[in-house]
């Protein structure tokens, strides 16, 4: 490959972040200065070329060092890489954590979406612009969801430098998330994760159980909690007893798709092809989601051990637990655990000294709600745009590196854990026939103990939003987040299973649940879901680039229009949400007008 | 004498296509399979030199049991499938794929476009006046060919031919993404600071004119080209050793554009600077 690159010579700052990132340099081929020794050897090439995937480190890199991605800096990454200048452009500006022209070095990413909107995010953002004033030297970002639903509204203030800073605000007022931005080393500190989860320290939990009770740093304590007992009696059972005890417990996933878990696992394990990895998907989007941030947050040995598992049953020794950017606190945790996890014997070479391999790399989203999508997951790690590959090939076929992958949400992985420990025929007594086991849902809105609620599958919403204290006059229920759709007040017998809200014409997806009264209009809702669906199209189909676009125009022009004044552009919208679930490639195109088809059906919009 | 290669022999699958049974060699596509059973799939981001994209999903169909629509041009045919190409459904898909993307990009330029429009009764304006548009103004930037963006319907296919599958210059990439999403050379910058080799190879395979010869795009300009008065003269590059068959597109007894034989054994449509742009010494005639 014979690159070409500009004149553009990257500052000794944004050499030193890609250095630390990737060792200095070894010979003029990857950016040094040329020596003698360069004339006759070329250095680089295919041995470069394979680490495309560090492309996505270094963006972070640069832009954690420096703020923003500048020229030189992205071709000394590419030099460094072999990666050509173009694609590299094509990847940075994928990500909307990047930029790739100059702005301030701190950032404060202000959530507009659904739950902070209805707290107040609009009149947050204006306090804020105002009492930074002109020239404050932070950077105020708009954005989706900051997966803080519980403690809306949120923000969350990153300040480059070496090293980044990040201060959270949530809830946030304008005082706090100023100073957040202003000062983020002196912003209180964040409170513990097991206050995102009502039921803290009840008996009978399976997934949060040890939530609060643990200390999140301390493998000693994780394993006086019963941790690493799963993994042992997981060596017991031998990899095909794993995946015989987790197809038997009907664990089916819990990011939203709801594929049994067992099958996957199957048919990446019996896949000639080598090696196999585990990919753990921790880029938890969903606007109203945060149930596995707080699990990486409370109890993220678990994960680990979860992972190990997953590993040892797939035959896979190497590991990818792709994290949500926006979750400092989830990546600084998860980060610790594995690294004592390896420091112990728990991850490496020789896993309890049972001859299992395996380690795990974590790899840092930057902000693209596509990057959910399996593919464009690993597409992101491989470091190519985020934009979903088309299926088939599945990924137990062709995944990661095109090679077998099994690929599970983190709340998936952490009901391994259980049903090995109780055995699959007591876990599948929980919940019901076709939805076994506990589920977290993510309440938030206008509830009184908004959090991570766990409940066996088989509660009504009526339960669930009664454990939440729901407040007076609810106006809709969002199930599922943006790509989930409303149901009515007066549906609170509606069970929440995968098959019960499935027959009653919704989605569980990934288990949002958050309650809106009636001090937010709901065309505004519906305006910012399509908001949120146009900002966060990948571009690659056209009904999805074109049809979020026409969504959202069609959404705008009858905000305060009902009755036959609305008719001709609902109508407009039912026949472009059609070709866009029909005809997209991925799950984002194809849901993107679930939601506000449901209020329109449902809920009575516009009428 | 022309070498075809015929491969190895492949099982012929058995499946029907809107009822009726064909029979298609492993392998291949329902897009093949249909048009060797002469039915009119349209397509815009298919290239017969690319591997599919399937990005801009005009060639969708109803395949039983697939919960959505598959698009024909990279989905490969399954012993006993079900296709059905020209139901309710997929129809309404092309037509509205149609209205999206001629209400946010020029396709005026685009072969088919207007009878596709007609035949699927698409009506682009229905978005009214206000529907944003790509609104990119014509990036001329050297003298060869013409980057006209506001043409461009993303279906990746210059990118595909500048990069691995073909001439491995890397010089475009899409950036941005969403609407926001433009084929780019890093920073944005002029295709003169470039990787860019000017094979032409990308305007050999655009389907919508979005990159055009700039001999084309100034006579367009001027009012002065005229298709139906040219002639297509297929010769043999006389550069170098290789061969390449080249197509001279010839008005007023001037060469207005060169392309090259899509089902050339060795070249596949692709050409070098000098094959595709070197043709001013013909012309000069002082």
């Amino acid at each position: 490959m014979d690159l070409h690159f500009g004149d553009s010579k990257p500052t000794d700052e944004e050499r030193a972040a890609v250095d630390a990132l990737l060792g200095p340099p070894q010979s003029s081929w990857e950016g040094a200065d040329r020596s003698d020794a360069d004339l006759r050897w070329a250095r680089g090439g295919r041995a470069a070329r394979d680490r495309r995937d560090l492309l996505l480190p270094g963006l972070h890199a640069i832009n954690d060092r420096v703020g923003w991605i500048s020229e030189g800096a992205l071709d000394y990454l590419c030099r460094r890489l072999t990666v050509p200048p173009a694609e590299a452009y094509g990847v940075a500006t994928f990500y909307a954590m990047f930029s790739v022209r100059p702005r301030p070095a701190t950032v404060l990413h202000v959530c507009t979406d659904l739950a902070c909107t209805a707290a107040g995010a609009q009149d947050l953002c204006a306090g804020i612009e105002a009492g930074l004033g002109p020239g404050s030297g932070v950077h105020v970002e708009r954005g989706p969801c900051l997966g803080l639903c519980e403690r809306a509204p949120a923000a969350l203030a990153i300040r480059a430098g070496d090293p980044v800073r990040t201060a959270v605000a949530a809830p946030a007022t304008v005082r706090e998330a100023v100073l957040a931005a202003s000062a983020p080393d002196s912003a209180p500190e964040e409170p513990p994760a097991e206050t995102a989860v009502p039921q803290a320290g009840q008996d009978g939990l399976v997934l949060l159980r040890r939530v609060g009770a643990v200390d999140p740093s301390s493998l000693d304590d994780y394993r006086a909690h019963g941790g690493y007992t799963a993994l042992r009696e997981a060596f017991a059972l031998g990899p095909a007893g794993v995946i015989r005890e987790v197809t038997d417990s009907g664990l089916v996933g819990r990011g939203g798709a709801a594929f049994p878990t067992g099958r996957k696992w199957q048919a990446t394990a019996s896949q000639p092809d080598r090696p196999h990895y585990v990919v753990c998907n921790a880029d938890e989007s969903e606007p109203g989601t945060f149930k596995d941030r707080v699990l990486m947050e409370g109890d993220p040995y678990a994960l680990v051990e979860a992972m190990t598992i997953a590993a040892y049953a797939v035959g896979a020794h190497r590991g990818y637990l792709y994290l949500r950017g926006e979750y400092p606190r989830a990546i600084s945790r998860m980060q610790h655990a594995v690294d004592q996890a390896r420091a112990r014997g728990l991850l490496g070479d020789d896993i309890l000294g049972q001859g299992h391999s395996f380690d795990i790399e974590i790899r840092r989203g930057a902000g693209a709600y596509v990057c959910g999508e399996e593919t464009a997951l690993f597409n992101s790690i491989e470091g190519y745009r985020g934009e979903p590959r088309s299926k088939p090939p599945f990924p137990v076929e062709k995944g990661l590196f095109g090679r077998p992958t099994v690929e599970n949400n983190v709340e998936t992985l952490v009901n391994v854990l259980p049903i090995l420990t109780m055995g699959a025929a007591a876990y599948a007594a929980i919940g019901t026939a076709r939805s076994t086991g506990p589920k977290l849902f993510c309440v938030s809105g206008a509830v009184e103990r908004p959090g991570v609620h766990e409940l066996p599958f088989g509660a009504t919403l009526g339960e669930l939003l009664e454990s939440a204290g729901v407040r007076d006059r609810l106006r809709a229920v969002l199930l599922g987040g943006a790509a989930g759709g409303f149901v009515r007040p007066d549906e609170l017998d509606l069970p929440l299973t995968f098959e019960g809200t499935r027959e009653a014409g919704t989605s569980l997806g990934s288990g949002v649940v958050m309650a809106f009264d009636d001090t937010v209009p709901l065309p505004r809702l519906l305006l910012r879901i399509a908001e949120f669906f146009r900002d966060e199209s990948c571009g690659q189909c056209v009904p999805c680039r074109v049809g979020t676009v026409r969504q959202e125009e069609a959404l705008h022009r009858i905000v305060e229009r009902t009755g036959a004044a609305a008719a001709e552009d609902v109508a407009l919208l039912r026949e472009v949400g059609r070709a866009m679930r029909d005809a997209s490639i991925c799950g984002l195109g194809q849901t993107a007008w679930n939601a506000v088809e449901s209020a329109i059906d449902r809920l009575g919009a516009y009428e | 004498m022309t070498v075809t290669p015929l491969g190895i022999p492949r099982r012929l699958l058995e499946f029907t296509i809107d009822g009726e049974p064909v029979r298609a060699p492993e392998g291949s596509t329902i897009l093949d399979a249909c048009r060797a059973a002469g039915k009119d799939v349209p397509t815009l981001c298919q290239g017969d030199t690319l591997a599919p994209k399937n990005a801009c999903r005009l060639c969708v169909v109803e395949v039983e049991g697939s919960r959505t629509l598959v698009p024909a041009c990279s989905r490969r045919a399954e012993p006993g499938m079900e296709v059905r190409t020209d139901t309710e459904r997929a129809r309404h898909s092309r037509k509205l794929v149609l209205e999206l993307l001629a209400s946010s990009v020029d396709l005026s330029t685009t072969p088919m476009a207007a009878e596709w429009i007609k035949e699927y009764e698409a009506k682009p304006d229905r978005f009214g006046p206000d529907a944003a548009r790509v609104n990119e103004e014509p990036r001329v930037d050297n003298d060869l060919y013409v980057r006209d963006y506001d043409k461009c319907i993303l279906c990746y296919k210059c990118v595909d031919a500048c990069g691995e599958q073909w001439q491995n210059s890397f010089a475009i990439s899409v950036a941005g993404r969403g609407f926001d999403a433009r084929i780019a050379v890093e920073h944005d910058a002029p295709l003169t600071d470039s990787a860019c080799v000017y094979c032409g190879n990308c305007i050999e395979v655009c389907p919508t004119g979005a990159l055009s010869f700039r001999s084309e795009f100034d006579r367009r300009a001027a009012g002065t080209w005229d298709e139906s008065a040219q002639t297509r003269t297929t010769t043999v590059c006389a550069y170098c050793g290789v061969g390449c068959n080249l197509t001279l597109h010839v008005q007023d007894n001037e060469i207005v554009k060169v392309t090259s034989p899509h089902d050339n054994p060795v070249t596949h449509g692709n050409l070098c600077i000098k094959g595709r742009f070197g043709y001013q010494h013909v012309q000069n005639r002082g």
